[in-house]
């Protein structure tokens, strides 16, 4: 299992187009993925979910895998953060 | 007035009038009643068959909206479409539906009952937070949830509309308007909405006759009573009578005989035969009217009412989000010009952190608030120069009452060019600055006024009502708002006179400068552009390209030697029914 914890970057958070691609990366991998924002946890894979979360640039998230490719998807899902997904 | 009970009498009920056009037809109530759901307890035989009617409602509902979606796209624009997108991904979430499955076949609940429990702890959540952005979020899966269950029931959603059929409902949100005009609706008719709701927008741009605004439209109608309604007027008839459908076919045929002598008026310019020409363009208050201006021959926008967003929004919009709407805008109004009024808000308009104040008109309002708020100014100022590199964008200033003021505004402008210049973002650095001439005290100043900027607007609304003192809000006096006041159109006068003499150019954006009536003596007065409501665009051009400039500086200068009203109106009408006898005035 990996944990890490990791900052929202891009300006317009979480919103549906990030979030979108959040999900489609980790659902590439067959590890279990799941976010949590202070208290509040949802499962990484699903953009209802992830939607939900309302992280805002700047939002501290703690991200957990679990699985045969954890390693990939752990590095995977981070590098996306902390690209900003992309924005601009 | 006959008593809504009576089944067999005729009932008038005024609105709004949203999209232009007449219909008269059956009625189809159209109520969203939110689907009540019951818990059912289910064999663990049925669970199998509850899953794949789960299923299939799931692929009719990303079905449905992928329709809406494309329709959307292709009518309205990305921008607009993006909502369903957002509402198709929610469809094809497996984790959801995983759980919503795994939890039929074990809790033994039918699937109605559970989709609507796991997406309800969602919505909720949803509702929880204190964003805006989320509250709307909400909304779509409050949509989407519901089109799922409509789906598990196997309802069609518009199964009982059969033919033709006026849709009479509440509200329409710009989803229904969007899917109800695939099929064969002659009109819409709604309780709620104002001229500016999104659904009067896309009825205009869908050419369908919309009233909204008309409060007990869904208590007097029922489904297939006869109905008309009246899109120019804003009026709603519930069983007309045989001499009132004959009055409101003769109205439709007169104006669709003046449209057609308008037909392909749209690509001509708005030119006088002795050969002066008008720069002839639209006020919008949201980006998706940009089509309809441009379908009615508009040569650019004179007035973006860039407070709509603020006000649909309730809050300030980020940069980012303002900097989208006005590069949409700017994008698809090229190469025609776009002005961009900053941010007018206070008066009449909603300001979301303020206080009541006894006299709002008197009051914080337009350019006095942004001044006041240097950093959402600067961010509005940078948003519209960014647009400015998408097209040919201008500014203008609201509500400006001293030269002070002007001039805190250009040094604005300047600081946010400063920063977009080190964010080494491209911009206009050229871009065209104006100011609205709305207060009685710019009037006077005029010439110092014009030689701050490289043009004038004439805000007549707030114009008028400085002027006269009259608030046309209120009942009692609003009857003194004339626009053919003796003492407005010397203001214009010495306006014009006062910019020409700057070599500035002077426009026109309030509602004066879309009445037909008006014209002539505006072409006359020396007026470089008017600034119109879309729809009446056409018959304005009309009128320009009816009358020589040189006859229409005579009647502006007999206009200003006559000292009432009823005089000037009275002339300026015998005069439009002498020129243009085909125009539809009332």
């Amino acid at each position: 299992m990996i944990d890490r914890v990791i900052a929202i970057r891009n300006r317009t958070g979480l919103h549906t187009r990030p979030a979108a691609m959040l999900v489609k990366v980790a659902s590439r991998f067959r590890s279990e993925f799941f976010i949590r924002k202070e208290t509040f946890e949802i499962n990484g894979k699903s953009i209802i979910g992830v939607m939900t979360l309302a992280a805002e640039q700047g939002a501290i998230l703690h991200l957990r895998f679990d699985g045969p490719d954890e390693e990939e998807a752990a590095t995977a899902v981070t590098s996306l953060i902390e690209r900003g997904f992309d924005e601009e | 007035m006959d008593s809504p009970q009576s089944t067999t009498t005729e009932l008038f009920i005024n609105g709004i009038a949203a999209a232009p056009g007449i219909a008269i037809g059956p009625a189809y109530l159209f109520t969203k009643t939110v689907p009540r759901v019951e818990v059912k307890a289910i064999s663990r035989e049925e669970a199998d068959s509850e899953i794949m009617r789960l299923r299939s409602a799931i692929a009719r509902s990303e079905k449905e909206l992928q329709k809406i979606l494309a329709f959307t796209e292709l009518k309205l624009g990305s921008q607009n479409a993006k909502i369903f997108e957002a509402q198709i991904m929610i469809l094809g979430d497996r984790i959801l539906l995983d759980s919503v499955e795994k939890r039929i076949r074990e809790e033994l609940h039918n699937a109605e009952f559970v989709i609507y429990d796991e997406i309800s702890k969602y919505k909720k959540l949803m509702l929880e937070a204190s964003d805006e952005y989320m509250h709307e979020r909400a909304h779509d899966v409050d949509d989407v949830m519901n089109r799922i269950i409509r789906n598990i029931r196997d309802q069609k959603l518009f199964s009982k509309l059969e033919g033709e059929a006026i849709i009479v409902s509440e509200t329409l949100t710009p989803a229904d308007t969007v899917i109800l005009s695939r099929n064969q609706v002659l009109g819409y008719a709604t309780d709620l909405g104002g001229v500016t709701s999104h659904a009067a927008i896309i009825s205009r741009s869908l050419k369908i006759p919309a009233v909204v605004g008309l409060h007990s439209a869904t208590t007097h109608v029922h489904s297939g009573d006869i109905i008309a309604i009246d899109g120019y007027a804003g009026a709603l008839i519930v069983r007309p009578q045989p001499a009132t459908v004959e009055t409101l076919q003769r109205k439709a045929q007169r104006i669709r005989n003046f449209e057609e002598q308008l037909h392909g008026i749209a690509s001509l310019g708005a030119e006088t035969p002795d050969h002066r020409r008008i720069e002839l363009s639209a006020n919008i208050e949201f980006p998706e009217e940009v089509e309809f201006a441009r379908m009615q021959g508009s040569a650019g926008i004179g007035l973006y009412r860039t407070e709509s967003q603020v006000i649909a929004k309730g809050a300030f919009p980020e940069e980012e989000e303002q900097f989208e709407a006005y590069r949409s805008v700017a994008e698809g109004m090229a190469p025609f010009p776009v002005i961009f009024r900053t941010f007018d808000i206070g008066g009449d308009k909603v300001i979301p952190d303020t206080t009541r104040e006894q006299n709002p008109f008197l009051g914080w309002r337009g350019i006095r608030v942004m001044l006041d708020r240097p950093a959402l100014f600067l961010t509005q100022l940078r948003a519209i120069l960014r647009a400015s590199a998408h097209g040919n964008v201008r500014i203008m200033f609201p509500m400006v009452s001293k030269l002070h003021e002007i001039r805190a505004a250009k040094q604005l402008l300047q600081r946010a060019k400063d920063s977009l210049t080190s964010d080494n973002i491209p911009f206009d650095p050229k871009v065209k600055i104006g100011l609205m001439i709305e207060v009685p005290s710019a009037v006077i100043l005029a010439e110092e006024f014009a030689a701050e900027v490289d043009f004038l607007s004439i805000g007549t609304n707030d114009l008028i009502q400085y002027l006269l003192a009259v608030d046309r809000e209120n009942s009692s006096v609003s009857q003194l708002f004339q626009h053919f006041n003796p003492a407005v159109i010397r203001a214009i006068k010495m306006i014009v006179d006062a910019g020409h003499k700057r070599h500035v150019w002077i426009g026109m954006c309030g509602e004066m400068a879309g009445d037909p009536l008006a014209t002539v003596l505006l072409m006359g007065l020396g007026l470089d552009e008017l600034s119109v409501n879309p729809s009446i665009l056409p018959e304005i051009k009309k009128i320009i390209r009816s009358v020589k400039h040189k006859d229409a500086r005579k009647v502006a200068e007999k206009m200003l030697t006559l000292s009432t009203e009823d005089e000037i109106k009275e002339f300026l009408a015998s005069l439009v029914r002498n020129k243009i006898p085909e125009l539809p005035i009332e």
